[in-house]
């Protein structure tokens, strides 16, 4: 049974995480969903010293704001400090996972709930420890699963009603200014909504590993569509099937879950990179020949 | 105090061995991460940091054992592989290099993630330390690494001496070494070898996911005093070495508390003064530079604005005649409190005198207005004569550079263009 929901929530994540992924990469902003997916590290500790109980909601929130602070600081360095983009990306998240750290090893010595292997790659095997069961005996399934759920419905929900506002701002940011759309506004709710996704995947994927999750499957679609609605479809099954595969992987060898499913993502973008580029050497061929 | 004192003493010959080694890691990353920097490929080093992780599980896998040599080259195989995978995704597909570096980053992290679990569930002996690549622990450096790391320090400083010229020029622009028939591959190769072997030095002490922060913070931060590549180098080792000394002592003195954070810390701390408080580039001194230019371009334009006001009346003979401010507004439209504040400070400088609820200008005021008006019609005739501008655009141009335009400069418009005192024509 744990099987079961280990899958299930795990692909609710790579779903979340594709989704937003899609409109990072077409903003060409795929380093600063890695910075923020670092840089929410402290916020979260915060949140779980203070309510030593997860389930608080108040605090997650809180925990989304480091992320959006920290996209706040990387426009900052870039625009006023004049430094250079990438650089900005690099100071602003090592800072605020450094903190991070210092934090959990000094306030969170022996504490079960999170540690520094549980940042990098998380507790996906632990998530049906903490369960919801109502009435004293009807089991609904892990907690992180109902997280992961809520975290779904606001994404989709605003994906849903902001699909143009998104989509003119990841396509063409100056066209949109143009029509007189606040774009600022805009890229502040997509770096909420990328925070919110990586504070909530946090316990089950890590930190660190949710980049996989934010950035490969949506890449990989985007080698084959041309259309955004496309991308977000086969992003969506990108992600499950890494998930699905990573996890029997893991089993297999014993190994990491999360870890395996990442790689498994990354061996997909590989194949497809190669077996794309096998096929259009192929036509190009055909062209030569038909030309001849 | 007491371990402050043993700290630096070496009363622990572990501490010397973690000294001397944080000073090597330290240089060697900051020196690569300036050409890295100028490059602006800072993140690449993100991506090969990440992606020694594998590297160096296999060669533990394959050694059987923590050899470092095999662990070495395992780190510096995949390191490699990873910048060369980047390259690969954004030549070959319409992936971006931030997002090349993302997949590769992560998928590499993940089977490093995958082979640590497989030789922790392995039943291998001896893995203890494996996972101190992670987050880095400066105290576990020995003597053998030690003796890598000075090797890697003294391979880079005498690449970087032999090849000074190449790197800095394939840095600022490799078009432009391409076409004066540079070995360009070549030079990137070397360059980026030398990148994997400095990260590869500085996991131990920084772990994977931080290590970014030791090729990018300290060449940004050496970025704000100087404009010079090799001040900046030896900048960014200083702030870098600091660090490293700072953080490797705080991890000492709090036993098992990982030494990269806290290196981390202290450099951005560094980079943080060296953004407000730089006397070159620094926040502070660029709006401090912005409000003076302000305040001087304010007040020119009054000045301007009075001698207009006279000219109208065709008493530009008669500047030093009082009139209200009311009548200045009426030339040009200023902000009423910048205008008196404007003309407040005027009056301090002296070029200005008050009469009442009036102003005149004083013999120095008329001087110095007459000069900016001058400077701005000698401009406009300038752009009128010399270049093919139309008559109604030269007014904005001249309105701009009546604020910087240097006495030397000045003479040679005049001599230019044949004319002296104030030109009548105003655009």
């Amino acid at each position: 049974m744990s099987d079961f929901w280990v899958i299930l929530t795990a692909s609710i994540v790579a779903i979340n995480a594709g989704l937003l992924g899609c409109f990072l990469l077409l903003r060409k902003m795929a380093m600063v969903g890695d910075a923020i997916s670092h840089a929410v590290l402290p916020g979260i500790v915060v949140a779980y010293y203070f309510s030593g109980d997860k389930t608080s909601g108040l605090l997650l929130l809180g925990a989304t704001l480091t992320g959006v602070l920290a996209s706040f600081i990387i426009d900052f360095l870039s625009r006023k400090a004049k430094i250079q983009g990438d650089a900005s990306i690099g100071i602003t998240y090592t800072l605020l996972f450094a903190l991070g750290m210092i934090m959990i090893s000094t306030w969170m010595q022996g504490n079960v709930d999170i540690d520094m292997e549980c940042v990098l790659y998380g507790d996906i095997a632990m998530i049906h420890m903490d369960k919801i069961i109502v009435d004293g005996n009807l089991y609904l399934g892990p907690r992180a699963f109902f997280v992961e759920i809520i975290a779904f419905i606001i994404i989709g929900v605003s994906l849903f009603f902001g699909f143009k506002g998104f989509k003119l701002l990841s396509f063409n940011a100056d066209y949109a200014r143009s029509l007189g759309i606040n774009t600022g506004k805009w890229h502040y709710a997509l770096m909420t909504l990328v925070s919110l996704t990586t504070v909530v995947a946090f316990e089950v994927v890590g930190a660190v590993l949710v980049v996989g999750f934010l950035i490969i499957p949506p890449a990989t679609a985007q080698l084959v569509s041309t259309k955004l609605k496309e991308m977000l479809l086969l992003t969506c099954i990108f992600g499950v099937v890494s998930v699905v595969s990573g996890y029997y992987l893991a089993v297999w060898l014993n190994v990491s879950i999360t870890g395996a499913m990442v790689t498994v993502s990354g061996i997909i973008f590989f194949a497809v990179l190669v077996l794309q580029r096998f096929k259009k050497s192929n036509q190009q061929k055909i062209e030569f020949s038909d030309a001849n | 105090m007491q371990t402050f004192i043993d700290f630096i003493s070496f009363k622990d010959p572990n501490v010397f061995y973690v000294v001397i080694g944080m000073i090597c890691i330290n240089s060697s990353s900051a020196l690569i991460g300036s050409f890295a920097y100028l490059r602006k490929r800072s993140l690449i080093g993100d991506a090969v940091a990440h992606s020694l992780l594998p590297g160096i599980c296999l060669g533990f896998i394959l050694a059987g054992e923590k050899n470092m040599i095999y662990l070495f080259f395992g780190a510096f195989f995949t390191g490699w592989l990873s910048t060369y995978l980047v390259d690969y995704i954004v030549n070959r597909s319409k992936i971006k290099q931030d997002a090349a570096i993302g997949i590769v980053l992560s998928s590499f992290f993940a089977l490093g993630i995958v082979l640590l679990t497989f030789i922790q569930n392995g039943g291998y002996t001896d893995q203890g330390g494996l996972n101190h690549f992670l987050f880095g622990q400066a105290a576990a450096i020995n003597k053998d690494e030690l003796i890598l790391f000075a090797t890697i320090l003294a391979v880079i400083i005498v690449s970087i001496l032999i090849f000074y010229r190449s790197f800095i020029i394939v840095s600022f622009n490799a078009d432009y070494a391409r076409s004066i028939g540079m070995p360009v591959r070549t030079i990137e190769f070397l360059m980026t070898s030398l990148t994997v072997l400095a990260i590869a030095a500085g996991i131990q002490a920084l772990g994977v996911v931080l290590m970014s922060a030791l090729i990018v913070t300290p060449a940004a931060a050496a970025r704000f005093w100087t404009h010079k590549l090799g001040r900046m180098l030896l900048i960014a080792v200083v702030f870098s070495v600091f660090s490293g000394l700072v953080g490797a002592y705080v991890s000492y003195a709090n036993a098992n508390t990982p030494t990269g954070p806290w290196v981390v810390m202290v450099l951005s701390i560094i980079t943080l003064i060296s953004f407000i408080g730089s006397t070159k580039r620094g926040i502070l001194a660029r709006y401090l530079k912005a409000r003076k230019n302000k305040s001087k371009i304010l007040l020119e334009n009054i000045l301007k604005a009075i001698y207009h006001y006279h000219e109208r009346q065709n008493l530009e003979n008669e500047l030093n005649l009082s009139m209200a401010s009311a009548e200045i507004l009426k030339v040009r439209l200023f902000d009423t409190a910048e205008l008196q504040r404007g003309l407040n400070q005027l009056i301090r400088r002296g070029f200005i005198g008050r009469n009442n609820n009036n102003y005149f200008l004083t013999s120095e005021g008329m001087i110095e207005s007459k000069r900016i008006v001058r400077l701005h019609r000698l401009w406009e005739q300038y752009l009128l004569k010399r270049t093919s501008i139309d008559a109604f655009h030269v007014h904005s141009g001249a309105e701009a550079i009546e604020h910087i335009l240097s006495p030397e400069i000045e003479k040679e418009l005049e001599k230019e263009l044949g004319i002296s005192g104030i030109p009548k024509e105003d655009f």
